[in-house]
């Protein structure tokens, strides 16, 4: 019985620890764009080459042949030096030990605030600010949809739950979307009116306030047109999907005959819906909010927030590999670590997979 | 047929599908008007053709309708021209006889009732000479009578006169009012409020200046030492307010853009929701039936294209290839096909295929591939056109979120690509609502009809809630 725990984990994390593999390979692939970025590099290198040995007072001597010679030399150098003398097949592969062992490496073009070239330090220096906007964002439609999902649930066919029927639909618009609205609302009518609005967009006044409290306070008034905007968006439809789910949960034979047995209804909620429904609702939620922290690409752009989205935007854009490279191997292992949590949740939360019944 | 109209019946049971299917057959209506009434070619060709093209609309003109709901009657564009004789306009080129001059004399006439000032002046001129350059003066007439010397130049064959961006002029005539009134006019005014104010105390600040109403004249004297001359004059005072639409800072014409983002999101969202879905669910009937090792391999390719992030790729591929509109939706579908979507529909089809008329099919020796076609995939496919319908939305603001990150079909006029402009050149910050709500609203209306019809569907082909 242990055994067979043991290996059918040790078969999950391999196939796991592959599928990141093979993501990432397929990433390198992609973002080298054929070459493409290649060719940029390569100018790049001889550009500043040629330029420093122009510039050089050690050269000025020479004639132009002997210039274009040394400049050839060292041309090729720095190129062995970061391993552009072999094919790209060969590179892609040095490129995905680099990246598997999270060796991120240095950006092409993008730098960090701090103008650090490092791939990672760039990373990290955008996560924190999309983890705050976005987890606090899910946390909040996270329990929204699963309060109001619980109540419409029992109160099915009632007037609220054909509202939140009706109102599904909104949904179809993106948070983005409803970010325009809320900017044209808050920032710009506002100031019309009152002459005071909520920011435009950003993350926090410029200049940033040097006290810690008036910082957070000045980040916080940043967030509450992003995170309202995508409240607006998606608590309809986590309402709707919730309530849906509870609804088919409450119609099952045992929660009749708890019902019959005359338990409280609290009870009920908690013991004979909730607690069945408790694996797929925390997968959705864990999977979602790893999802999130790689940002979004449009709503930070619209509120520009500077978070993971824009820096894959950017990375995008600029063909910056690493830093794309970087990214998706970061995802990846969250993915991963997350799927892998998950089956232990799972046992933990369901009696039916720890007896192995399943 | 009568299973059609029973649908048919059963759907419009629910006020919000007829709702929605309303608002779809208006949007496919106008997709077809569109595509009708101005080509493709001819929509891309205005669309990109330069603000020179435009010359004759306002800048960032609010769309002509929202006259109707305000109490302050904005300014149209008033276009007078020699080149296209109408009431107001009269241009006489006289060359004495025996003498070696000619002597033009063009006056225009217009009255101006709005109750808000025009955007911008402009006089174009067109002159056809041998040697020597026309001398001319141009004159302003208010409704009084009072008589305002605007300039007096020496012009070549094509001549434009910007007469708001004169600051000279404007000088001069703040000069002349204050002088006038007793008081002096503190700021900066400019010349479209100058030449059409009320000359009294209320110009004296921005908001409380009037326009004085009634008919304006222009007049252009000149006098050329040639006799073979020839001189044609367009007045354009720009108004605040244009077409159906308005105009953006190009001048453009929104409508078309407004017009042609129809066609343009149901075709995508439509396309790539359908195709999408089709190809997903055929490869979630292959993984479930055939099992074993094409499972293995479809369920872990299905896995990597997850970890993939779908946008930063898209991006990636259409900054590089900047392609039209429908190499985008290619790329959009490929890169959709292995979505989490094969999972949902893998798990459908492992239940369904235990089903007895499964069974029986394979029993009487059906082949796989018949077997998926015509058992499987039809059994699936009603409860998932709901997904499908409501997925269009998905699409249709794909295409538009490409556009706002300034990707997309650089040809294309569509409703993303109204919101970028209006972004990029800060729409939200100027108060040029209109720039950024009808684009909106065209989107909203199309993801939002989509979805209440999809939701209605839901309800007919899945009622599993029915019963509860």
């Amino acid at each position: 019985m242990f055994a067979g725990i043991l290996k059918y984990i040790l078969k999950r994390s391999i196939i796991l620890f592959l599928t990141v593999v093979v993501a990432v390979y397929i990433t390198i692939w992609i973002a080298n764009m054929g070459g493409y970025v290649d060719e940029i590099v390569k100018s790049d290198i001889l550009l500043s080459v040629s330029q420093s040995i122009r510039q050089n007072p050690a050269f000025k001597g020479l004639n132009e042949t002997q210039i274009t010679k040394i400049i050839n030399e060292v041309y090729n150098n720095e190129l062995k030096k970061i391993g552009f003398d072999k094919p790209f097949i060969y590179r892609s592969f040095i490129y995905l030990k680099d990246a598997i062992t999270l060796n991120l490496g240095r950006a092409l073009f993008l730098s960090s605030d701090s103008g650090s070239k490092n791939v990672r330090i760039i990373i990290l220096e955008r996560l924190p600010n999309t983890v705050l906007l976005f987890t606090t964002t899910q946390m909040i439609l996270f329990f929204i949809g699963l309060f109001f999902g619980l109540f419409l649930s029992r109160r099915y066919g009632s007037f609220l739950d054909r509202l939140s029927v009706l109102l599904a639909p909104l949904s179809s618009l993106p948070g983005w979307f409803y970010g325009i609205f809320l900017i044209l609302i808050f920032a710009s009518l506002f100031r019309l009116w009152f002459g005071w609005g909520l920011p435009y967009g950003g993350m926090v006044d410029a200049p940033p306030p040097i006290d810690k409290v008036a910082y957070a306070l000045s980040v916080l008034k940043h967030m509450i047109l992003p995170v309202l905007s995508w409240l607006i968006s998606y608590s309809f439809i986590n309402v709707y999907v919730r309530r849906t789910f509870f609804l088919m949960f409450s119609s099952e034979d045992y929660v009749e005959f708890a019902k019959a047995k005359g338990l409280p209804d609290s009870l009920i909620q908690r013991r004979y819906i909730l607690r069945p429904t408790l694996p797929p609702i925390v997968t959705d939620f864990s999977l979602t909010l790893i999802g999130s922290w790689m940002g979004a690409i449009i709503t930070e752009r619209v509120f520009n927030w500077p978070g993971i989205g824009s820096l894959f935007y950017a990375a995008s854009v600029m063909f910056d590999t690493p830093v794309l490279v970087g990214l998706v191997v970061i995802y990846a292992y969250l993915l991963a670590a997350t799927v892998f949590a998950l089956e232990f949740v799972y046992v933990i939360l369901d009696p039916r997979i720890r007896t192995g019944g399943a | 047929m009568s299973k059609v109209k029973g649908f048919l019946s059963q759907l419009l049971l629910y006020k919000s599908a007829l709702i929605g299917l309303i608002i779809i057959i208006f949007l496919i209506g106008l997709s077809i008007y569109t595509v009708i009434t101005i080509p493709y070619e001819e929509a891309t060709r205005l669309w990109r053709a330069g603000e020179q093209y435009w010359l004759d609309n306002p800048r960032n003109a609010l769309p002509s309708w929202v006259n109707i709901f305000s109490q302050k009657r904005l300014p149209e564009t008033i276009i007078l021209s020699t080149e296209k004789p109408q009431v107001g306009v009269s241009k006489a080129i006289v060359s004495a006889p025996g003498e070696r001059f000619s002597i033009i004399k063009v006056k225009f006439s217009f009255r101006y009732e709005y109750d808000d000032f025009p955007s911008e002046i402009n006089l174009f001129l067109k002159a056809s000479f041998n040697e020597s350059n026309p001398h001319i003066t141009i004159y302003w007439v208010k409704p009084g009578g009072e008589q305002i010397t605007l300039k007096s130049l020496l012009i070549s064959r094509e001549t434009m006169y910007y007469i708001s961006n004169d600051d000279r002029l404007a000088e001069e005539i703040r000069g002349y009012i204050s002088k006038k009134i007793n008081r002096t006019i503190e700021y900066e005014a400019p010349v479209t409020l100058l030449l059409f104010a009320e000359e009294d105390n209320s110009v004296l600040k921005p908001d409380t200046a009037k326009v004085m109403k009634g008919v304006y004249e222009l007049w252009i004297e000149g006098i050329i030492f040639e006799t073979k001359v020839d001189l044609d004059a367009k007045l354009v005072i720009y108004g605040k307010v244009y077409g159906l639409a308005g105009t953006d800072h190009l001048r453009r014409d929104l409508s078309i853009a407004l017009l042609w983002g129809t066609p343009i999101a149901l075709s995508f969202g439509v396309t790539a929701s359908v195709t999408v879905a089709l190809i997903q669910m055929f490869i979630g009937a292959l993984s479930a039936w055939f099992g074993g090792i094409a499972d293995t391999v479809l369920q872990r390719v299905t896995e990597v294209f997850m970890v993939l992030p779908f946008l930063p790729l898209l991006i990636m591929i259409s900054t590089f290839y900047k392609f039209n509109i429908w190499v985008l939706l290619a790329v959009v579908i490929i890169l959709t096909v292995f979505g989490s979507g094969v999972k949902n529909y893998r798990a459908m089809f492992m239940q369904i295929k235990e089903f007895p008329y499964v069974e029986a099919a394979r029993a009487y020796g059906a082949g796989n591939l018949r077997i998926i076609l015509l058992y499987l995939i039809p059994k699936v496919l009603p409860t998932i056109i709901p997904s499908i319908v409501i997925s269009v939305a998905d699409f249709v603001f794909l295409e538009a979120a490409l556009a706002i990150l300034g990707l997309g079909d650089p040809l294309a006029p569509t409703w993303g690509k109204i919101i970028d402009d209006a972004y990029e050149h800060g729409a939200l910050y100027k108060g040029l609502y209109y720039w950024v709500l009808q684009p909106s609203i065209m989107l909203a209306l199309t993801s939002l009809s989509f979805a209440i019809l999809g939701f209605a569907l839901d309800k007919i082909f899945n009622p599993r809630l029915k019963e509860i």
